[in-house]
């Protein structure tokens, strides 16, 4: 099982390390920080670093490296899971997960892994019970416990680690009784030059803030639930009924979820015309040419809406990683602001919102290093937007019910479309 | 108001202080102190001396207070053991406490501080929380068990705490389950032969209901669990199945590779032609292409499992290439493992959209990726034949971009597909010959000057161009000299006239002017071969190739059944059978055929089988055994560097012909040929032979009746379960000088069995089948055929390990199984195994003492004459016998199939059931063997 962890900073240093069994020397992070010399991005480093008497697996978090350190045969998966798991919960408890954050707060984090893993097999890793046995520190509580003394260590025994639902806490209580759905849809491209899509994905999750008092037993319904082929479900949702009936029943945690995740690909939102794709929302136009022998490189890009739904298309943001050869540009763009890195020759274009009458474009030349050849690569264009109010996939909640509590709680829907990995190659 | 201040404290004094406050009477500051402690501890300050005043703090009622003084007890415990008793009084109180998570928190905490003293302690409030009435209490009880038994293994087993724990699996609670199993399968590690986890239906039955209700690292334990469970039939098989199927919907992906793992198990024992087999293939391809879209390492892991499905059940992905598109974000290696899902998965159906993902890819930044997606066309049009004419114009699109490292890798893949389609592609040489001045690798310069000898004779100016590499000989690598070497005498070979000279230059560059002695060698050998016999020359050199196979880079199928039970796991991270890396179990399992890695490592290591095979294709194994090991030396047989790209090549023996001469097995040609003394024993020795006394010695045929030879019980080699119903078991024997194999073949399976046929693998001793398996009617359900199959020993070599292993390949009409078997090497003992006395003599001392082992036989209650008696019939033949102060000594002489000689002296001290025998034979590696027969034989 897990053995040890360890925070590696971006540059290089261990800031923190935890046992749970016998103690690692801090030494063994050679073998990761050779690997990371090694690798040209930070994100580069391998996952999965073998040394002689133990593995290295490693995850990259908010520019922090979580290296675990295990020493017999365990899932690595198991390990991944777990160190996100830490990363949730830090920044659950601390807004953030940074270094400072992290420095700040070293005792709640000790006790934090401490009850997270027993002897490296995970032991409370649901963030209500982790709240019931440590406080997360407030402003306010620490002002309140200095004067009075008191801890933020919990007294009691964390009811939900035995009841048969151990992400609900009980005995909870609201005055206003609310439950909230997001539906975020985050579509992943790739459109190649001539404007055809290579390949298009939705990755949807289903968020949750439930704030309702007692034992709730919620049901969700959907209008088209055959779009929901590839899922997966927060512990609480009742598979069975879901296999059945294709309604989600559950009892919900208490506060912020992940009710669920799906994946739609074009398979599955157009069984009978295979050949259609997922509807695609932006378009651009671009010609980004370098001349043999000439110190002068054209840019242009526009950008146009394509199947919207009739929603408009906002917080546009295009970013370009351009060839090494680039010395700087000069675009001018219609709307919005551009900038670009001479150093990491990175182009970002705050776009903002499109409009469909007036479509924003970005114009101009690029200087070329005097008498270098022509670049190699073609550069790829990222976009990312948000479409609010609709869900690309079409997916629709039907009805929320809720059963077991008397009073009449507040409910509310949201459907977002965002970019995930929004590719144009050139 | 921040932790951030405990870490500013650094000035002198500062344990003084610390010491001081831990002492002071008010609890506030008690409190900081000790947070000021573990905040010293976390970044590795040395706080020890503080022991005894923190062990203070801990009678407490403070919980906070009291979790931080066991935090810095589990620190420091084990460099302060005597202090540290002064904590086990608190910690058996606190066992006592009637608030449920005291009780944990302090068996929790006692079962990591490391130290003996408090172990012994620890047993009675351990054994009280394991039957705790509160669940929470036995599940920490659970997991401390498994601590304990990591400190002291014995007081565990002696408490007889592993009971208890195997108790707990039927346990109310399904946490307790869950952590009695994570804690059982942590101490079965370490005692892999402990039957700790003994799985029965009922047993899984508890298992799968818990499953539903416990956290997911519980389902995860419980799915590991399962795993290693061994269904009794299809039935059951499939009943797990569809309860574990729910779990490949659990948002965490640990559990959803460890659901994986359990199907594709167990699917192996459902009848294909069921329709929940369908249905289960359809279940397992969305949850693996929704591991992809998670974070990159989790990403890395998905694909390296992905990796092995595809090569186990292509069916299952084949229609989701598009996944694994790589987005030029994704780290480097993940931008890897895609591409080489991407190739497994490419088919004449996608490999249109493959080549122009790849083309893609070419015109990227990174360099290393940039190459490897240069090789996967490469790779593409050895696959999928139809896409050959596609790639190689590809390729040449990408020659044209003159990107150097494009241009190089793109000329490294043109060889292979030359060799793949010979006569096919040749038009684009004048294309290459183009960029012959921009090569600068090693790899690609020793391709291109492959290209040249190989179609001299189409290429109007090869001698110039040659010559032109010729020029700065010396500054090449190895494997352009070996490479340029071989090409300037084929070019000569086909165009004798023009280019005596250049070949005269080279040779005399290799042999004289060259230290490296794999380019002499083979240097002296084409000047040898050139000047004695030219047509025989060309034979040689100009020998048709062999086509390279199609996959060069699967996964040899045993290791690939093993990693598919080991999905999720380290071992399917890196390709590797468990036993190969994880400690405390190295080399228990892994010695089997060669392993040969994914393609990821595999094609780190080409150069390898460049240097060693000449011309030799890609598809060379990356893995040449030890070339010329002793053995085959000794046997001087051929020693082609085998060929084993995953089940046992039938074809390859021919195959390697022409090239092995040329390539890998040059150096041991030359070794063996002219090295090492022929180990063949001098039949025609002619000692002076002391006539009638030889008589007198030649106990052999005198003595009463030799008993028949020892055949060993039939064993099963390939069970059931991993043959789809087709159950072998057998034995070897040795009737009338002739071998045997005797197969009993059972069909277990409901379909009937036909068209059965046998291969073995390479092996030390050249078995191979002398006829087919004659298995002449159908086999039927629950039929038992014996077939007996005789073998001749003129196969082809390949020292295995164990000596004596053998790979055997069945064939029915269902599939191809594997499996291996170990003979009794006294099959191999020829009838002609007499010796004359006086040549025993002289062989024994010249078998240098080095070459002797020695053995003891225990608990045989055997008198010499029958001894010997009993050998004979294994045509173990007694030479000479000696009685010295009651002991007899037996001199035996065996002869091997392949004519290796053994000697042997067996000492017997009447009343002593012990005998002890020295060996001696001049390949020492047989002696282990030998020996094992002896006792063998002389057992039964």
């Amino acid at each position: 099982m897990i053995h040890s962890l360890f925070l590696v900073n971006s540059s290089g240093d261990i800031f923190l390390e935890k046992h749970w069994k016998s103690v690692v020397s801090r030494s063994v992070c050679d073998y990761f920080f050779e690997a990371q010399e090694r690798a040209s991005e930070p994100e580069n480093v391998p996952p999965v670093i073998p040394t002689p008497h133990h593995y290295l697996i490693s995850v990259l978090r908010h520019r922090i490296y979580f290296v675990a350190v295990i020493q017999s045969e365990v899932p690595p998966l198991f390990v991944i899971e777990f160190l996100h798991r830490v990363v949730d919960t830090f920044q659950d408890y601390f807004g953030v997960c940074t270094e400072a954050a992290i420095k700040d707060n070293v005792v709640v984090v000790y006790e934090l892994l401490e009850e997270m893993l027993d002897n490296g097999f995970p032991l409370a890793t649901e963030s209500n019970i982790l709240k019931e046995l440590i406080k997360p520190p407030t402003i306010l509580r620490t002002v309140v416990n200095t004067i009075t003394g008191s801890t933020n260590v919990g007294e009691q025994l964390p009811t939900g680690q035995l009841s048969v639902v151990p992400w609900r806490r009980t005995g909870v209580k609201y005055t206003n009784n609310e439950a909230y759905f997001d539906v975020v849809e985050e579509i992943d491209a790739i459109i190649d030059k001539s404007g055809s899509t290579i390949t298009a994905e939705i990755q949807g999750v289903i968020d949750a803030c439930v704030k309702l008092t007692g034992m709730p037993d919620l049901t969700l319904s959907f209008m088209n639930p055959r779009l929901l082929d590839d899922v997966s479900f927060h512990p609480c949702v009742r598979f069975k009924r879901w296999e059945a009936e294709r309604i989600l029943s559950f009892i919900p945690p208490d506060g912020n979820f992940r009710l669920l995740s799906y994946h739609v690909s074009s398979q599955n939102l157009h069984p009978l015309r295979s050949a259609s794709l997922v509807a695609i929302p932006v378009y651009v136009k671009h010609n980004i040419t370098f001349r043999e022998g000439s110190s002068q490189g054209r840019f242009e890009l526009t950008l146009g809406p394509k199947q919207t739904m009739g929603k408009g298309v906002e917080a546009v943001l295009v970013s370009s990683q351009l060839p090494r050869g680039v010395l700087n540009t000069n675009l001018n763009p219609t709307q919005g602001t551009y900038t670009f890195d001479p150093v990491t020759k990175l182009l970002s274009w705050d776009v903002g919102k499109i409009n469909p009458q007036k479509l924003p474009s970005l114009k101009g030349s690029m200087s070329l290093q005097a008498g270098a050849s022509k670049p190699d690569e073609n550069p790829t264009i990222n976009i990312q937007f948000k479409i609010q109010q609709s869900a690309l996939s079409g997916l629709k909640v039907n009805r929320l019910d809720m059963y077991g509590e008397k009073y009449k709680p507040f409910k509310g829907i949201k459907y977002m479309t965002k970019a995930g990995k929004f590719q144009v190659r050139t | 108001m921040t932790d951030s201040k405990y870490f500013t404290t650094t000035k002198k004094g500062e344990i003084f202080e610390l010491k001081a406050e831990l002492n002071s009477d008010k609890k506030e500051k008690k409190k900081e102190a000790v947070k000021k402690v573990i905040a010293s501890m976390t970044v590795g300050k040395d706080v020890s001396a503080l022991f005894p005043d923190v062990v203070n703090c801990m009678q407490t009622d403070n919980l906070e207070l009291k979790k931080l003084v066991y935090l810095y007890l589990m620190n420091y415990a084990k460099s302060q053991p005597d202090m540290a008793i002064m904590a086990v009084n608190t910690f058996v109180k606190d066992c006592e406490d009637p608030n449920p998570l005291i009780r944990a928190l302090a068996v929790r905490t006692m079962g990591c501080i490391r130290v003996d003293k408090i172990t012994e302690y620890l047993c009675e409030p351990l054994r009280k929380c394991l039957k705790d009435e509160d669940p929470y209490v036995r599940k920490t009880a659970a997991v401390c068990v498994a601590k304990l038994h990591d400190i002291n293994a014995q007081l565990v087993e002696d408490q007889g705490f592993l009971d208890t724990l195997k108790d707990l699996i039927s346990d109310s609670n399904p946490m307790v389950v869950a952590n009695a199993v994570a804690a059982l399968s942590e101490i079965a590690e370490s005692h892999p032969n402990s039957n700790l986890l003994d799985l029965n239906p009922q047993s899984i039955n508890k298992l799968l209901t818990a499953l539903n209700e416990c956290t997911e690292w519980g389902q995860i334990f419980i799915l590991d669990c399962l795993a290693n469970y061994t269904p009794r039939d299809d039935r059951e098989s499939q009943s797990i199945c569809e309860r574990v199927t729910p779990r490949l919907s659990h948002a965490n992906s640990a559990v959803v590779l460890s659901a994986v793992k359990v199907l594709m198990k167990f699917m192996e024992m459902l009848p294909k032609d069921l329709d929940y087999y369908g249905t289960l293939l359809k279940k397992l391809a969305p949850p693996l292409v929704t591991l992809l879209s998670a974070e990159p390492e989790l990403q890395y892991v998905a694909l390296r499992n992905i990796n092995l499905i595809v090569q186990k059940r292509p069916e299952i992905l084949k229609h989701e290439m598009k996944v694994f598109f790589v987005k030029y974000n994704d780290p480097i290696y993940v931008k890897l493992e895609k591409l080489d899902i991407m190739i497994r998965l490419a088919s004449q159906a996608n490999i249109a959209q493959v080549l122009a993902e790849l083309k893609e890819y070419a015109t990227e930044v990174d360099v290393d990726f940039v190459r490897k997606a240069v090789r996967a066309i490469g790779r593409c049009a050895i696959k999928v034949e139809q896409s050959a004419e596609r790639c190689v114009s590809t390729l040449l699109d990408l020659i044209q971009t003159k990107v150097n490292y494009v241009v190089q890798e793109a000329i490294v893949v043109i060889k292979d597909i030359f060799r793949k389609y010979p006569n096919k592609y040749e038009s684009v040489i004048a294309t290459l010959c183009e960029n012959l001045d921009s090569l600068d690798e090693p790899e690609a310069r020793a391709a291109m000057i492959w290209i040249v000898g190989e179609y001299a004779e189409r290429i109007d100016n090869a001698d110039e161009l040659l010559e032109s590499f010729l020029e700065g000989f010396h500054d090449e690598s190895t494997q352009v000299q070996l490479q340029l070497l071989t090409a300037i005498v084929k070019l000569f070979l086909k165009k004798p006239t023009e280019t005596q000279e250049l070949v005269q230059q080279v040779l005399s560059l290799a042999t004289q002017d060259s230290d490296n002695p794999d380019l002499r060698d083979r240097g002296y050998i084409y000047w040898r071969l050139l000047s004695t016999d030219p047509v025989a020359a060309k034979e040689v050199v100009l020998a048709e190739k062999p086509l390279i196979s199609e996959e060069t880079d699967l996964i040899e199928p045993t290791l690939l059944e093993e990693l598919i039970c080991h999905i999720g796991t380290l071992a399917s991270v890196y390709h590797k059978p468990p036993s190969a890396f994880v400690e405390g179990s190295r080399g228990v399992m892994h010695k089997r055929l060669p392993a040969r890695t994914g393609s990821g490592e595999g094609t780190e290591s080409p150069d390898v089988g460049n240097v060693a095979g000449g011309s030799a294709p890609e598809a060379a194994p990356s893995i040449i055994p030890s070339q010329g090991d002793l053995l085959g030396d000794l046997l001087n047989l051929d020693l082609a560097p085998p060929t084993t790209t995953g089940p046992p090549p039938p074809t390859s023996g021919m195959q390697m012909g022409g090239m092995d001469l040329l390539g890998g097995g040059l150096d041991s040609l030359m070794g063996a040929g002219f090295g090492a003394a022929p180990a063949v024993m001098p039949a025609s020795l002619n000692a002076p032979v002391g006539g009638g006394l030889g008589d007198l010695f030649d106990l052999g045929g005198g003595v009463g009746m030799p008993m028949g030879a020892y055949i060993p019980p039939k064993t099963v080699w390939l069970p059931a379960m991993k043959a789809k119903g087709l159950e072998i078991s057998g034995t070897f024997a040795r009737r009338a000088g002739v071998i045997q194999m005797e197969l009993v073949l059972t069909n277990k399976a409901m379909s009937v069995m036909t068209d059965f046929a046998i291969q073995f693998n390479r092996n030390s001793f050249g078995l191979a089948p002398a006829g087919p398996l004659q298995v002449l009617t159908p086999l039927g359900p629950n039929q038992t055929i014996e077939v007996s199959l005789p073998l001749s020993t003129v196969g082809p070599v390949m020292k295995m390990d164990p000596l004596n292993n053998l790979q055997v390949a069945v064939k029915n009409n269902i599939d191809v199984f594997y499996f291996s078997c170990q003979y009794p090497i006294s099959m191999l003992f020829v009838e002609d195994g007499k010796m004359e006395r006086q040549v025993f003599l002289a062989t024994w001392k010249d078998i240098p003492n080095d070459n002797e082992s020695q053995f003891q036989i225990q608990d045989c209650h055997l008198n010499s004459d029958a001894a010997s008696n009993k050998l004979q019939g294994s045509n173990i033949f007694t030479i000479a016998k000696r009685t010295v102060e009651g002991q007899d000594m037996l001199y035996m002489a065996i002869k091997l199939s392949n004519g290796i000689w053994v000697l042997a002296e067996l000492k017997m001290q009447a009343g002593n059931p012990n005998y002890t025998i020295s060996l001696k034979c001049r390949a020492p590696e047989v002696s282990q063997c030998v020996f094992q027969c002896y006792e063998a034989v002389l057992k039964n």
